[in-house]
């Protein structure tokens, strides 16, 4: 299965980059406010 | 100063070929169906054959139609939730001609015997790198715009359109490799069980983010804008995406139970599988919570019946999905005409209503209407569409069942009870069932086809201008 020394460092970069992508949105402030962020499409004038 | 617009063109263009790829492709279907209940219909002509029309009808409905309504949607939602137009529109025109030439390629190609023979992936390779190009000008559109957006909060659908815009771009990347031999033939560059592997691994995470996390994006902007309420719970849609795709890349082994594959593998992919209920579920449960307290609404809209019994055959599936990963449960189920009815339910049920809802929401948005020239013809196409559904898989649930039990029946003396043929015999009513609801879905489509045209036929292509989002100083752009 030598496969799996490209898949599985593939999934572990992959996971990384969604670790560092999570950090970013939590530190970022993505996620403050989510009661506003769910009605706010409503608020659109379409 | 004129005043800035959405760029609403693209998103015209890929809505209408949307429903003109849906009956091509669902034609395709319902022809080898047919053949399949009466082989002579492939008329002895190779290009009609079930083995080259097949790989065109699974091309056509997943990336034709449902691909052409995920650009749609997202371009559309991308540019609305993030109050700005589309990032590069000379690029976002090309990603149109670019999709469109790659399916008319298929559609060339395949019926020609031109294959690469790796499901959900036949395409050669001169077809692989034109998608390949096409889609990183998609995801140079749609990061692009979401970089300028006018409001610091990306909301939670373009998430999901971005994790499925990016993974399909690694999965198509590293399952298409490939040593090409002449211009239109090439071989894989994995051999044996590792190209079992690698394709399997391409081909359930393509389950996985083309027809999930993107239609789930679609399914997070039109059910709340459809029912006019917000989504039931926000943060449950956050914590939907993140554990989906954190959990979803390791479930394609149990493609491959009871091969050459190593058993921890296959197990590794079957726990996996049983872990994907609980985000599915989540996520189901979300977006039928959002009507909540406006049920009432189901009765009387038939846009809201479309998308929220979608999201119940989502909640079928992704239940059915993870037992059938289960290996004993495999055992009977694999190589059946229950895989079929299960990815079905996903495609018909989920994938299939979801578009179709989200496109009858968007067609008279983008035409400078207020609704579709008729809701009585979209309660028709629902209806149609769901009796057709049900026939098609409760035939194919009884089929599969039944051929897993034939096949696996010995007698006393340990001979097989019955030739593969008695069971292929044994299910010609099914197919035939199957027949009747696949007609019937895609008679659904040509109503929606005729409402579309009507619809346009009243409206003018026009271009909303944008609209400044409401002060709010979570929401400033830092």
């Amino acid at each position: 299965m030598d496969i799996l020394y490209l898949l599985v460092p593939l999934s572990v970069v992959l996971v990384l980059l969604i670790g560092a992508l999570f950090w970013w949105s939590l530190s970022s402030g993505q996620f403050d406010d989510v009661e506003e962020a769910g009605r706010r499409i409503l608020e659109d004038d379409d | 100063m004129s005043q800035e617009t959405y760029n609403y063109r693209v998103v015209r263009q890929f809505a209408v070929m949307t429903v003109i790829w849906g009956i091509v492709g669902m034609l395709v279907g319902v022809i080898i169906a047919a053949q399949l209940a009466f082989p002579a219909l492939n008329l002895d002509i190779p290009w009609l054959t079930y083995g080259r029309l097949r790989p065109l009808h699974t091309n056509a409905v997943i990336f034709a139609f449902g691909g052409s309504a995920l650009f749609a949607t997202s371009y559309y939602v991308v540019q609305r939730t993030c109050h700005t137009p589309l990032f590069a529109p000379a690029l976002a025109g090309f990603t149109f001609w670019g999709w469109q030439l790659v399916i008319v390629l298929a559609a060339v190609t395949l019926p020609l015997g031109i294959t690469s023979g790796k499901e959900y992936a036949e395409l050669e390779w001169p077809i692989d790198l034109l998608i390949a190009v096409v889609w990183v000008s998609y995801a140079v559109v749609f990061f692009g715009t979401l970089v300028k957006r006018r409001v610091s909060h990306i909301y939670v659908a373009n998430w999901f359109f971005g994790a499925f815009i990016l993974t399909v771009a690694l999965l198509h990347i590293v399952n298409s490799a490939a040593v090409p031999v002449t211009f239109w033939k090439s071989y894989s560059a994995y051999a044996g069980v590792q190209d079992a592997m690698v394709q399997w691994w391409y081909g359930h995470n393509a389950v996985g983010f083309f027809l999930t996390a993107g239609f789930l994006g679609m399914m997070y902007y039109f059910i709340p804008k459809q029912a006019e309420r917000p989504v039931y719970s926000y943060r449950l849609s956050i914590v939907h995406f993140w554990a989906l795709i954190f959990t979803y890349m390791w479930a394609g082994p149990h493609h491959l139970h009871y091969t050459a594959l190593p058993d921890w593998a296959q197990s590794i992919g079957m726990l996996f599988s049983l872990v994907l209920l609980a985000p599915s579920w989540g996520g189901m449960i979300n977006g039928i919570m959002t009507l909540s307290g406006a049920w009432h609404k189901l009765r009387s809209d038939p846009i809201l019946k479309f998308l929220i019994v979608s999201l119940s055959f989502y909640g079928m599936s992704t239940f059915e999905g993870p037992m059938m990963s289960i290996k004993t449960v495999n055992a009977l189920s694999h190589y059946t005409d229950w895989t079929v009815g299960h990815v079905h339910s996903g495609a018909l049920g989920w994938v299939g209503l979801v578009s179709m809802g989200s496109i009858y929401f968007l067609v008279p948005k983008v035409y400078g209407l207020k609704q579709m020239y008729s809701t009585r013809l979209i309660e028709l196409h629902f209806w149609i569409a769901t009796v057709g559904i049900v026939l098609y898989i409760a035939a194919m649930w009884i089929a599969g069942v039944m051929q897993g039990l034939m096949w696996r029946a010995v007698n006393a003396d340990g001979t097989l009870t019955y030739t593969f043929v008695e069971s292929v015999k044994a299910t010609y009513p099914y197919y035939m069932i199957r027949l009747l609801g696949g007609t019937l879905y895609l008679g659904g489509m040509f109503v929606m086809l005729y409402n579309v045209m009507k619809t346009i036929g009243q409206g003018n292509a026009v271009d909303a201008p944008v609209v400044k989002p409401a002060a709010s100083p979570a929401f400033a752009h830092a």
